[in-house]
Formats: structure tokens, C-alpha cells, sequence
């Protein structure tokens, strides 16, 4: 494919939870587009969901061969350095598999009854305090924080501080790269700290299993067990907090599927995964992946050393998998969505996050009926600067329950 | 020694893990993972992919016994 001068990306500032209009002509006519990125060199977006799958799945694209670029990106400075982001297998997989016991489907159950707990808590101490309630602070924020404070054994009561540090960590623009560094080395040292007092005496918790690891298999290095820690604490609350006001506001502007789930729990499982389709989360793009060779996809020829980024809000749209794809439908049956996206890196963290947004659905629905906005749409206010797409504040109101 | 390789293709989401961690031993087929071959010399690659997987869909016996080598249970 000629390369022609790139296009500026993203074409459009994000708008509350609208996916661009541009991405649907791109699947049909440009399915290579050439962009280039706020900084970084240019690059391939692939915009159809078997395309994204491929560059996402095929060991012919890599991510580590990215830390050696130019990666196109939205903000001047790389992510944490690394990471396990960053890494192809079979180093990728050394990394990956101490941690992937703790995240499958089966351990992830077990951590159901006590997530339901903290909703529930969190669902009643609304409920007590009477609305409006902001959804964001008291509810989706501190869910998952509880969530993965207790998995990995990071105290809950330090949360103000890694809070502003992870929000500077996922920045785009919100912050100045002297910032941004500053909140990683502190980020890092908090984190040093923790194993060390692991090293000291044996916790029952993932950190302290990830540090026996360290010690006793020899099979990761310091930085990376620091990392992989901070990621860990970083990802595992970050995006399902954005996710579940995304689901309640995309539920309470489509009233009907709402009224679906109300009608029969049942539903919720299904429709966490039709949300994932069709919630915008990310920004834009994910990571960019370099061609190690020329490979072919359905929209044309990436060429060896190559730059191309995903775009799985387009796929999660693509018309040729999804029938409307544009419509929500929490009954929809159809091919998986890319939003957790796909391949070695899919994420780790898919079945905790599933299981969390599905039990905050089901609490918010039992617990606070009637759930809506407090105000008009304008009372909801939408992050910026930041690369995951959410409310920053979203203030609710619910029915009296009648014990209130 | 043998192992002998299968994916329970009902529990399979998709998620093309295994097909990343040894893709020759498993690809994808209409979105599920797919042992390429049945059997296949012993490989830590397969131990790997069978621990990685987030739903343990896969499984690796020792073809003679059918010990069961991974996933861990
Ligand atoms: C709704 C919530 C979540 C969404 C939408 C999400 C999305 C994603 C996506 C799209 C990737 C792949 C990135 C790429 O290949 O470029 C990813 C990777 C990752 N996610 Fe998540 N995630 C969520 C929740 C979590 C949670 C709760 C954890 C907790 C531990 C987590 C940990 C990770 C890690 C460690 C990776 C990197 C995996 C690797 O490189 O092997 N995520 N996530
Ligand atoms: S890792 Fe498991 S869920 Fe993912 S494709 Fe392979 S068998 Fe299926």
C-alpha cells in the first residue's frame, strides 16, 4: 500500500462515550490508514476486528521490538519501563505465568462472595447517607481498590497516596512529564517498600507470592517483580473504576436493555459482556505493535519494521462480525469482543474484572432501585487528559428503599 | 514419552493465549483454540500454555498413563 501523508490521530477529541464516525469508513475503505500520532513515528491504525485479532495474536508482530522505537503515542514520555507489556514470548510467558494462576476463571470465584460483600457496603452506606451520591467516589472507585488491595496485600489506608500516583501514571496531558516521573519513583519505592516487608515475614497474599517466586525460582529479576507489582495495583483498578459508571450511564441512556436487566438478573453476565463491545474505553488505541516480517492482512501489506496500532473500539464495531453493531443489545449472542484484547497479552486481569463489573450491576440494581442521574446530563463530568474514557464525577439519585 | 493434548472447546473463550505462547502447538479455529497435533513430544511451551490459560481449558496427560501433567489443579 502507497504510503500516503499521514493523518493527524485521534481525528476527534473524545465525547462523553461517542465512538468516531470516521472508523466505520475506515473498515470499508481505508482499513490501512496511515496516522500519525501526537508523538512517535508514523504509523498503521487497523481498524476490522479479524485484522486487529491478527496483529493482537500473531507472533510476527511484537511488542518489544516498540521499546527499541519511536512508538507512536498520545503523550511524551513511554509507559513504566519494563513492563510486562513490553515483552514477547517466550520472556513474556516466564513473566506472565507466575501471575496467571491467581487470575483464572476458578481462583477468580473464589474472590466472589467477599467482592459482593464490599458492593454491598458500599451500595448501603449510599443508601444511608441519602442521595444524590456521586457514583464515582462512593461506589466504582473504591470497589475495585478494595478488590485488588486485598488480593495483592497492599493496605487499603494507603490509598489516597497510590491513587494520585497511579492517576499520574495513565496520564496523558492531566500532568507534566516531571510529574509523571516523580509519581512513578514514588509509585516504585511505595511498592519496594511493601516487598520488603515481605522479605522480612512471610504475608499470605499474591505480593508476597509473587516475592517468593523472586526468591525461591529465580525466574524474574527486582525491576521486573516491582513492576509487575505496580502494574498489577495500577490496572486492577484504574479500568474497571471507569468501567462501571461507563455501564450505568450507557444502561441509563438506553432505558429499555435497562429495564431488560431489572426485569431478569440473569441478564447481567451477558450484558457486562455486550457493555465490553460496546463502551469506548480506550481513548483511541492500544499499545502499538512493530511487523517483524511482511505480513498480509485483509486491509493490505504491513511491511517488516512497521509500526501498527489497534483500534478495538472500531473492531468491537465492525459490521462485518456484529449485526448492528452500533445497537446495544444485552441479548446479543455474537463473536467476542476485542476489549480486553486478545493474544499473549489479553488481558490478565479479564476474569476479575468481568466478575466485578457483574457484581456491580447486580448490587447497584438490587440494592439502590431506580437508580438514575441526580441532575441533567451535563451534571456528569467526563475525565480528560487521561487515557481511559469515564466519568470523573457522576452524581446519582435511586428511590427511597423503604427502610431508609 | 508422549504427551497427549486437549482443549475442551466449550469452556475455550478465545482469547488466543496459548496460540501467543506456543503457536505450534495450538491455533485458533472459528475463534477457539485447536491442538495442531493430538500428541506431541514432552515441551515446557505446553505446560505454559495449559497454565496460562484463564479458563484451564486445556489439558496435558502423559499419553501411556494419562497422569495428568498441567493445568496444576
Ligand atoms: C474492565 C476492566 C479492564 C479492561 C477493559 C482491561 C483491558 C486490557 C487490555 C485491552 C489489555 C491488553 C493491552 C494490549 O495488548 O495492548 C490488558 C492487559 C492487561 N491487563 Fe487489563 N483490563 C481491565 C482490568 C484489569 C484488571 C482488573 C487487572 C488486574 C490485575 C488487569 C491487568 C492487566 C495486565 C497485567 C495486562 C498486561 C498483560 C500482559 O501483557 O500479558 N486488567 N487489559
Ligand atoms: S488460552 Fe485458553 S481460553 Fe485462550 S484460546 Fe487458549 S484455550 Fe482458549
Amino acid at each position: 500500500m502507497a504510503a500516503t501523508e499521514p493523518r493527524n490521530y485521534p481525528f476527534t477529541e473524545a465525547d462523553r462515550l461517542t465512538v468516531d464516525p470516521a472508523f466505520a469508513g475506515l473498515r470499508k475503505d481505508e482499513p490501512l490508514c496511515r496516522v500519525r500520532f501526537p508523538y512517535g513515528e508514523a504509523a498503521w491504525l487497523v481498524t476490522r476486528y479479524e485484522d486487529v485479532r491478527t496483529v493482537l495474536g500473531d507472533p510476527r508482530f511484537s511488542r518489544a521490538e516498540a521499546v527499541h522505537r519511536d512508538e507512536p503515542r498520545l503523550r511524551p514520555h513511554r509507559g513504566l519501563e519494563g513492563s510486562i507489556l513490553d515483552l514477547d514470548p517466550p520472556d513474556h510467558t516466564r513473566l506472565r505465568r507466575i501471575v496467571a494462576k491467581a487470575f483464572t476463571a476458578r481462583h477468580i470465584e473464589r474472590l466472589r462472595p467477599r467482592t459482593e460483600q464490599i458492593a454491598a457496603e458500599l451500595a448501603d452506606g449510599m443508601a444511608a447517607r441519602g442521595a444524590p451520591a456521586d457514583l464515582v467516589a462512593d461506589f466504582a472507585l473504591p470497589l475495585p481498590v478494595t478488590v485488588i488491595c486485598e488480593l495483592l496485600g497492599v493496605p487499603l489506608a494507603d490509598r489516597a497516596d497510590f491513587r494520585t500516583w497511579s492517576d499520574a501514571l495513565l496520564s496523558t496531558t492531566k500532568y507534566t512529564p516531571q510529574e509523571i516521573q516523580d509519581c512513578t519513583d514514588a509509585l516504585m519505592a511505595y511498592m519496594a517498600g511493601l516487598i520488603a516487608e515481605r522479605r522480612a515475614a512471610p504475608h499470605d497474599d499474591l505480593l508476597g507470592a509473587l516475592v517468593d517466586a523472586r526468591d525461591n525460582g529465580e525466574r524474574l529479576s527486582e525491576r521486573e517483580l516491582q513492576v509487575l507489582a505496580v502494574s498489577l495495583l495500577v490496572a486492577g483498578h484504574e479500568t474497571t473504576a471507569s468501567q462501571i459508571p461507563n455501564f450505568v450511564y450507557t444502561l441509563l441512556t438506553h432505558p429499555e436493555q435497562l429495564a431488560a436487566l431489572r426485569a431478569d438478573p440473569g441478564l447481567v453476565p451477558g450484558a457486562v459482556e455486550e457493555l465490553m463491545r460496546y463502551v469506548p474505553l480506550g481513548n483511541g488505541a492500544g499499545m502499538p505493535r512493530y511487523a517483524l516480517d511482511d505480513v498480509e492482512l485483509s486491509g493490505g501489506i504491513v511491511r517488516a519494521g512497521e509500526a501498527v496500532v489497534v483500534c478495538p473500539v472500531s473492531a468491537n464495531r465492525d459490521e462485518a462480525v456484529y449485526t448492528d453493531p452500533d445497537r446495544l443489545d444485552v441479548l446479543r449472542q455474537e463473536a467476542s469482543h476485542v476489549g480486553f484484547g486478545h493474544g499473549p497479552h489479553h488481558c490478565l486481569g479479564a476474569q476479575l474484572a468481568r466478575m466485578e463489573l457483574q457484581v456491580a450491576l447486580n448490587t447497584l440494581l438490587e440494592r439502590l432501585p431506580g437508580l438514575r442521574l441526580a441532575g441533567p446530563e451535563e451534571s456528569v463530568v467526563w475525565k480528560s487528559g487521561v487515557a481511559l474514557r469515564g466519568p470523573e464525577r457522576m452524581p446519582v439519585t435511586w428511590d427511597r428503599t423503604r427502610d431508609a | 514419552m508422549t504427551w497427549q493434548i486437549e482443549v475442551d472447546r466449550n469452556t475455550c473463550i478465545g482469547t488466543g493465549s496459548c496460540a501467543g505462547i506456543a503457536p505450534e502447538h495450538f491455533e485458533l479455529r472459528d475463534r477457539k483454540s485447536c491442538p495442531r497435533h493430538p500428541t506431541a513430544e514432552p515441551d515446557e511451551l505446553l505446560v505454559d500454555a495449559a497454565e496460562s490459560c484463564p479458563v484451564e481449558a486445556i489439558t496435558i496427560r502423559d499419553a501411556t498413563s494419562g497422569e495428568l501433567i498441567a493445568p496444576e489443579p
